[in-house]
């Protein structure tokens, strides 16, 4: 057993409002610059729809993540190390620029400067690339709220099976959710795999998975690796970027600018351990439908006396481990089993997980004529409705519609237990009854409800500062942002993320 | 034994000025600028052009480099001894050559339309590219024309008893001047453009080169680094410690 410790992240799916605050406070962080003026490092998507970039989803086509060879062994999609080498010259899996969308401004100057007229002035867009005006045609969530779903929708890689074809885009029939979308800092990264000079790694204390800026030669292989698509190439720089799980941040014992500002307070942060052995074995489970419990079996119970001496040999710290055994998130993955990871079957083993949505089913019960508020209503609507079922499996499950049932059963469960202890109603029986049936207590009730519904801020992000004994590099960040490069010392400083100047001046005192 | 000062300036001075730059460019550069230093792909921006151009241009390149350093390194009577005759020699070259050089030129020739008719490329080109593409261009041209003039339409130049021996002259620290100064204008003008690209060389993204990551073919697949070993940029010291990598898939 080899003990890794994990910053890992669930969001409760139920409560995203789809209000992308943290999209906006992201890009106002991380890539405001020059070179990835198209790059969102978290961006927030509406299901059904083809996503950011288009259809990143059809591994037929954009090559991401892992499969297994006929032998059964783990192979990266995009193929073998010699071929990956020969695509050096022209990546032919590599997302074009069209696939996210041409980045624009406006030209804001024309307000105040257009001559006195008849009418009033606009700003039209330009595009930031050619600066010559231009038609704004997509956007990182241009089917916000099912914009256009009649038209695009039909397009998400996640409509594919037969079910698929009862899915109506009409208004008042169908369903939406969004989803928040960042790097997973899988603990099988594809994106560092695929990484020719090796300047993709996953750091051993935290497993944040990050591109060493000055290693990064631009070879553009975890572009095409990343079955998500959230390694991102700056144009300017010719070098990789990608979410940092906001490094800085975690590092101070602070949550992510994402999970910080986020208004719905759906994000939980906190620590998984995981036995580091068992990954490869994991991520290479022949079936499909059991990635998502090799993956929970890879978590350790960081309750375990065992589990506990073992980390304590690995040098996981004590206050982390304190820190583990508070997480939210192995609450939610690991006790609770209500969260789910996204597209388990890349193989990546993702550690943002995700609450699935009872709204659509809710809809569903809805539509059909029903009272959602009536828990026997959404029972039968989860067990016979198959279109948001089928839909959820296919995000989250790799297609298992009973384990997202079992998981909406769940909170079905919850909630008509807890509408009832809270209005107090009469069959509190059959309200316990219920709950037994989706495997709660009463007191694991009121623990999960008390963390899905009522978590205050140091119950939804339990992030333990870094040890600043083992990380002389840290006390670099103690004064500054590490965005900010140019002109410091070269003796303390490790630069993760380039800068827009195409290069950096020499620093005085340069060593 | 004459040899004028223009024979000592292009044909000794120069070659040792520029491998000097070379030489001295690159180790100032890979200490300063990693972070500069990568293939500045533009893939993202566009390609349509790319998908054929730049492989055309890398694989004829490498061609064209083996080519070279096989008429160039290697003396005659050495291939002789190896049985191969002139004219065997001679016939190889000219047409592997001339396959290397027309899909070196018709790459180079796509990547440079790309760089030109592509606003988006056309805009994020910096100055480096501004000198590579030209320079480049011109020594593959002239190397080309050279071939074409003197070895497939013309006559024949046997240039592995000019050429060839004033650049080994030039590694040996023996300089031969002498042996280029009769060459043809062409190849004395194309080996002026070679060393000026030289030159260059360390300061442009040619740098890529060097980083071309055949380590890749043998590395584990995930590669796990801890924190505090991550050390500044410029003063990571040769043989200090790797990044910790294990296998894990």
């Amino acid at each position: 057993m080899r003990v890794m410790a994990q910053i890992a992240m669930v969001m409760n799916l139920d409560k995203c409002i789809g209000c992308h605050t943290c999209s906006v406070t992201c890009k106002q962080t991380w890539t405001n610059r020059t070179g990835v003026e198209y790059a969102w490092f978290n961006n927030v998507e509406t299901k059904p729809g083809v996503g950011y970039p288009r259809r990143y989803e059809d591994q037929e086509q954009w090559k991401g993540g892992w499969r297994l060879d006929r032998k059964g062994r783990l192979v990266l999609r995009s193929g073998g190390r010699v071929k990956r080498l020969l695509s050096l010259f022209s990546n032919p899996d590599l997302p074009a620029l069209e696939d996210y969308y041409e980045p624009v401004t406006y030209d804001y100057d024309n307000l105040i400067s257009a001559p006195a007229g008849p009418d009033m002035p606009v700003a039209r867009p330009r595009s930031v690339l050619t600066g010559r005006p231009t038609e704004i045609t997509w956007g990182a969530n241009w089917e916000d709220g099912l914009g256009g779903a009649p038209e695009h929708a039909g397009g998400d890689p996640n409509l594919s099976g037969e079910w698929a074809e009862k899915v109506k885009f009409e208004f008042e029939q169908t369903f939406l959710f969004h989803l928040p979308r960042l790097c997973e800092h899988c603990l099988n990264p594809a994106c560092v795999s695929a990484c020719p000079s090796g300047a993709m790694y996953k750091r051993v204390e935290d497993g944040i998975v990050l591109v060493d800026q000055d290693r990064c030669r631009g070879w553009r292989m975890c572009v095409t690796a990343c079955p998500y698509k959230k390694v991102y190439v700056n144009h300017a720089t010719g070098k990789a970027e990608k979410c940092t799980f906001c490094f800085p941040r975690i590092e101070a014992g602070q949550p992510t600018v994402c999970s910080e500002t986020c208004v719905g307070r759906l994000r939980y942060l906190g620590l998984l351990l995981y036995d580091a052995d068992e990954v490869g074995e994991a991520a290479a489970t022949p079936d499909e439908k059991d990635l998502l419990d090799a993956q929970r079996n890879v978590f350790l119970d960081p309750s375990d006396p065992e589990v506990i001496a073992a980390a304590r040999a690995a040098g996981i710290p004590e206050d982390w481990l304190d820190a583990a055994r508070r997480s939210p998130v192995y609450a939610l993955v690991s006790k609770y089993k209500v969260a789910l990871p996204l597209h388990p079957e890349y193989r990546t083993l993702p550690m943002v997980w995700y609450v699935p949505p009872l709204s659509p089913v809710l809809d569903a019960v809805t539509s059909a004529g029903g009272n959602q508020d009536d828990p026997d209503h959404v029972f039968a609507a989860v067990t016979r409705l198959r279109i948001p079922l089928e839909y959820l499996a296919e995000l989250f499950t790799a297609g298992d519609a009973d384990v997202v049932g079992g998981v909406l059963m769940k909170l079905t469960a919850l909630r008509s237990y807890m509408r009832e202890r809270t209005l107090g109603g009469d069959d509190a029986a059959e309200e316990e009854a219920a709950l037994d049936a989706v495997g709660l207590t009463a007191g694991e009730a009121e623990d999960l409800h008390r963390l899905l519904a009522v978590a205050k801020y140091q119950d939804r992000y339990v992030v333990p500062a870094a040890h600043k004994e083992d990380a002389a590099a840290l006390t670099a960040m103690e004064n500054r942002c590490p965005v900010e490069s140019s002109g410091e010392p070269a003796s303390a400083r490790k630069v993760m993320l380039g800068i827009p100047t195409l290069r950096r001046t020499s620093p005085e005192g340069h060593a | 034994m004459n040899v004028s000062g223009t024979d000592l300036l292009l044909w000794v001075a120069l070659p040792y000025i520029c491998l000097a730059v070379f030489v001295v460019g690159h180790v100032w550069r890979y200490r300063q600028d990693q972070f500069g230093w990568t293939s500045r792909t533009s893939q993202l921006l566009e390609h349509r052009w790319l998908r054929w151009g730049s492989p055309l241009f890398h694989l004829g390149a490498f061609m064209v480099i083996g080519g070279h350093v096989v008429g160039l390194a290697v003396p005659a009577s050495w291939t002789e001894a190896a049985g191969i005759s002139e004219h065997m020699y001679h016939t190889g070259a000219v047409w592997a050559g001339s396959v290397a050089g027309i899909a070196m030129v018709a790459g180079l020739g796509m990547l440079c339309a790309r760089r030109l008719l592509t606003r988006r490329i056309r805009l994020g080109t910096d100055r480096s590219d501004k000198i590579l593409f030209p320079l480049l261009s011109a020594a593959v041209l002239l190397g080309i024309s050279a071939t074409a003039t003197h070895n497939v339409f013309g006559g024949g130049y046997d240039y592995r008893e000019t050429v060839s021996v004033w650049f080994r002259g030039v590694f040996v620290l023996q300089p031969r001047p002498e042996a280029m100064s009769g060459a043809p204008l062409l190849f004395q003008l194309h080996a002026v453009t070679a060393c000026l690209l030289f030159a260059v060389w360390p300061f442009t993204r040619l740098v890529h080169v060097w980083s071309a990551p055949v380590g890749y073919l043998v590395r584990p697949y995930l590669v796990y680094r801890r924190r505090a070993t991550t050390t500044a940029p410029g003063t990571r010291r040769p043989g200090s410690r790797r990044p910790d990598t294990r296998r894990a898939a």
